[in-house]
């Protein structure tokens, strides 16, 4: 983690964008040198970056991040406000990408060679090779433009109080991203659970199980879920990095206010404290995901235990 | 018992594109077991031994193409009679602690088969009867549960008998020992009471006193009964055990001996390639014979043992040379069968 803080200051602080630049944006030919340095010194741009970096480091055990400086908050509001946003989608994605990959990959490798199993393969290797964005656009074109089922972006409705905003506006704008992210996330998870259950539908302890008179449901219930859950699981939560990743690309393109597109804005107007927290707070989440992974592990397998 | 009649066996399988090949594994094989008797097939390793096993189960693959005929009982055991018999009047005692599922506690998968057992025998029993949904509910769930001690009470005997402590159920496969992992596969074969066992190589790397431990507990559900079909590509291990051999060459078999048969030098023998894996044992002399099996899928013409037989050269150098043209087909001689022209 710490490590993580040094890289990730030095390459920010590297960047070739000027933060004031940035900052002031369209506006820069009517502020004056003076000003400027105003601003940079309100922000301690003018300092080494070691002291910047100190100064940073100080805000982070004191747990606020810092200011973000397009925000005007402290970095952990924004990425709390944010995040909760992107939870919303992330989780649902999440969600079903995860139930609808494991019972997809499933049916696929228990009807092996036939033509649901093909289906289903195509499918897969279609969307595992299709960008985010794209599908992002072609649902937009779709759902929104076309049929005009859902809105086009944000998170809530344009022109509408905070406090006007129903549970269903909320709803309805979910619903196109979160598509978007699990129907890219279920395919990877298809066709990993059903080269995983086709192995173990050819290993020898499904043979002896058969050998024994077991059979259809009850042979794939008995041996076949409880292997290949470990492999599913490391996936299911392994995932949470691509997901990430993902949710940055769909929250852009549907312009929805999550963490995403936090962090493409922070990293394009320089806006060092965000992004370093961002980048902290993703660090975490990820690390969060593996460790759950691997405490499942030892519920699940029993081999793990034993060792532990 | 069990019948087996001019059994073939080959499998489909894709090459480059569509370019379909047989590949033949078992050719016109033919043999037969009684109660109380083991019949061991010995044959070299990787020669479809294992699938003979497979085909009498009905659990090959499903690229397999099988042809010739099963009796069981007196009966013809088609696909549906394998189905409902295999893991109760037929089971299967597999090679290795492998065959196990690495994450299921051991006495759960030894009750497996007494299980499937007992819970088909309530759903059968149950039809007709219009009771009270919650009533039956209850009912269901007692008889359930009365199954599932039922199936524990068996187990128990049965780890009782092979010495296994109760601790073992809740042992996963990898906690065990090599010797446990074959009692416990013996037991997960007797629990759901057989009349017929099929043992493919159940004696690999192990001890030898683990091996005559596992071989003397088939020799006591032998002398119970039981008929036990004993697949090995050990001719030592099989000798010490087995009422009868089968050889195994090259997809067929070529002679049913008794065991007591095999003494000296082989001169009880019928088939010139019985003899000479008799003969090529350590204390019989170590004498090798030249060349190596032919594929089943490219046989030689005519007898598939010809192009090393000793029997086949001195007699073409007569007036006989139907060793080379006609396939020998299996028949009795002095109380055994032989598949050669000129076994005596």
């Amino acid at each position: 983690m710490v490590a993580l803080c040094f890289l990730a200051f030095f390459l920010v602080s590297h960047s070739p964008i000027d933060p004031v630049q940035a900052y002031v944006g369209a506006d820069m030919m009517q502020v004056s040198p003076e000003q400027r340095e105003k601003i940079a010194e309100h922000w301690g741009l003018d300092k080494p970056p070691w002291e910047q970096f100190l100064h940073w480091g100080k805000s982070v055990l004191q747990g606020d991040l810092g200011t973000s400086m397009i925000y005007r908050s402290p970095v952990s509001d924004v990425i709390k406000e944010r995040f909760q946003a992107s939870l919303a989608l992330m989780g649902i994605a999440w969600l079903l990408s995860g139930f609808f990959g494991f019972i997809m990959g499933v049916t696929a490798a228990m009807h092996r060679g036939s033509w649901i199993d093909k289906l289903i393969k195509w499918y897969s290797l279609t969307l595992a090779s299709t960008p985010t964005f794209w599908l992002g656009l072609l649902l937009l074109m779709l759902f929104s433009v076309w049929l005009g089922w859902f809105p086009i972006g944000l998170g809530v409705p344009a022109g509408v109080l905070a406090e006007e905003v129903t549970f269903y506006d909320r709803i309805s704008h979910i619903i196109l991203p979160a598509l978007t992210l699990s129907i890219v996330g279920v395919a990877n998870i298809a066709l990993h659970t059903r080269q995983k259950l086709i192995d173990v539908l050819e290993s020898d302890y499904v043979l002896y199980a058969r050998a024994k008179g077991e059979y259809g449901f009850t042979l794939l219930w008995r041996h076949g879920i409880r292997n290949i859950a470990l492999p599913a699981i490391t996936i299911q939560f392994a995932s949470f990095s691509e997901l990430f990743a993902g949710s940055i690309l769909a929250e852009q393109v549907f312009s929805y206010p999550g963490l995403g597109q936090a962090t493409v804005q922070a990293g394009l107007r320089g806006d060092l404290p965000l992004l370093l927290g961002i980048v902290l707070f993703s660090a975490l989440f990820v690390f969060t995901g593996n460790l759950i992974a691997d405490i499942i592990y030892r519920i699940v397998d029993p081999r793990i235990k034993e060792v532990a | 018992m069990l019948e087996v009649n001019n059994l073939s066996l080959s499998f489909t399988q894709y090459q480059r594109g569509l370019k379909q090949k047989n590949i033949q594994v078992i050719s016109d094989l033919s043999l037969s077991i009684q109660e109380g008797e083991i019949l061991a097939v010995v044959g070299s390793s990787g020669s479809g031994k294992s699938l003979l096993a497979h085909a009498i189960l009905g659990i090959l693959p499903k690229n397999a193409s099988l042809s010739g005929r099963l009796y069981y009982g007196g009966q013809e055991l088609t696909a549906k009679r394998q189905k409902e018999l295999r893991g109760k009047e037929i089971a299967f005692i597999p090679q290795s602690v492998n065959f196990l599922d690495p994450l299921m506690q051991i006495g759960q998968q030894v009750r497996t088969s007494s299980q499937v057992g007992s819970e088909k025998g309530i759903a059968k029993g149950k039809g007709g009867e219009k009771e009270k949904d919650r009533d039956r509910d209850r009912e269901k769930g007692r008889v359930k549960d009365r199954a599932k001690d039922k199936g524990r009470e068996k187990q128990r005997k049965i780890f009782d008998r092979y010495e296994l402590d109760y601790d073992v159920e809740n042992y996963y496969p990898f906690q065990i020992s090599g010797g446990m992992a074959r009692r416990v596969l013996v037991a997960s074969a007797v629990v759901g009471g057989p009349k017929l066992i099929i043992a493919d190589e159940p004696t690999p790397g192990l001890h030898h006193e683990v091996v005559k431990e596992a071989l003397g507990h088939l020799r006591e559900l032998a002398d119970e009964g039981t008929a036990i079909m004993l697949i090995t590509h050990d001719i030592a291990t099989a000798l010490e055990v087995a009422d009868r051999i089968a050889v195994f060459y090259a997809g067929t078999i070529v002679e049913i001996a008794w065991a007591s048969e095999f003494t000296d030098h082989g001169d009880k023998l019928r088939h010139p390639y019985t003899k000479a894996l008799w003969m090529a044992l350590p204390q019989n002399g170590f004498l090798p014979i030249l060349g190596r099996q032919p594929s089943p899928s490219e046989p030689p013409p005519g007898c598939l043992f010809q192009p090393r037989c000793s029997l086949s050269s001195k007699s073409s150098s007569t007036n006989n040379s139907s060793c080379s043209q006609e396939a020998p087909v299996m028949r009795e001689l002095r109380s055994g069968k032989v598949r050669c022209h000129f076994a005596t």
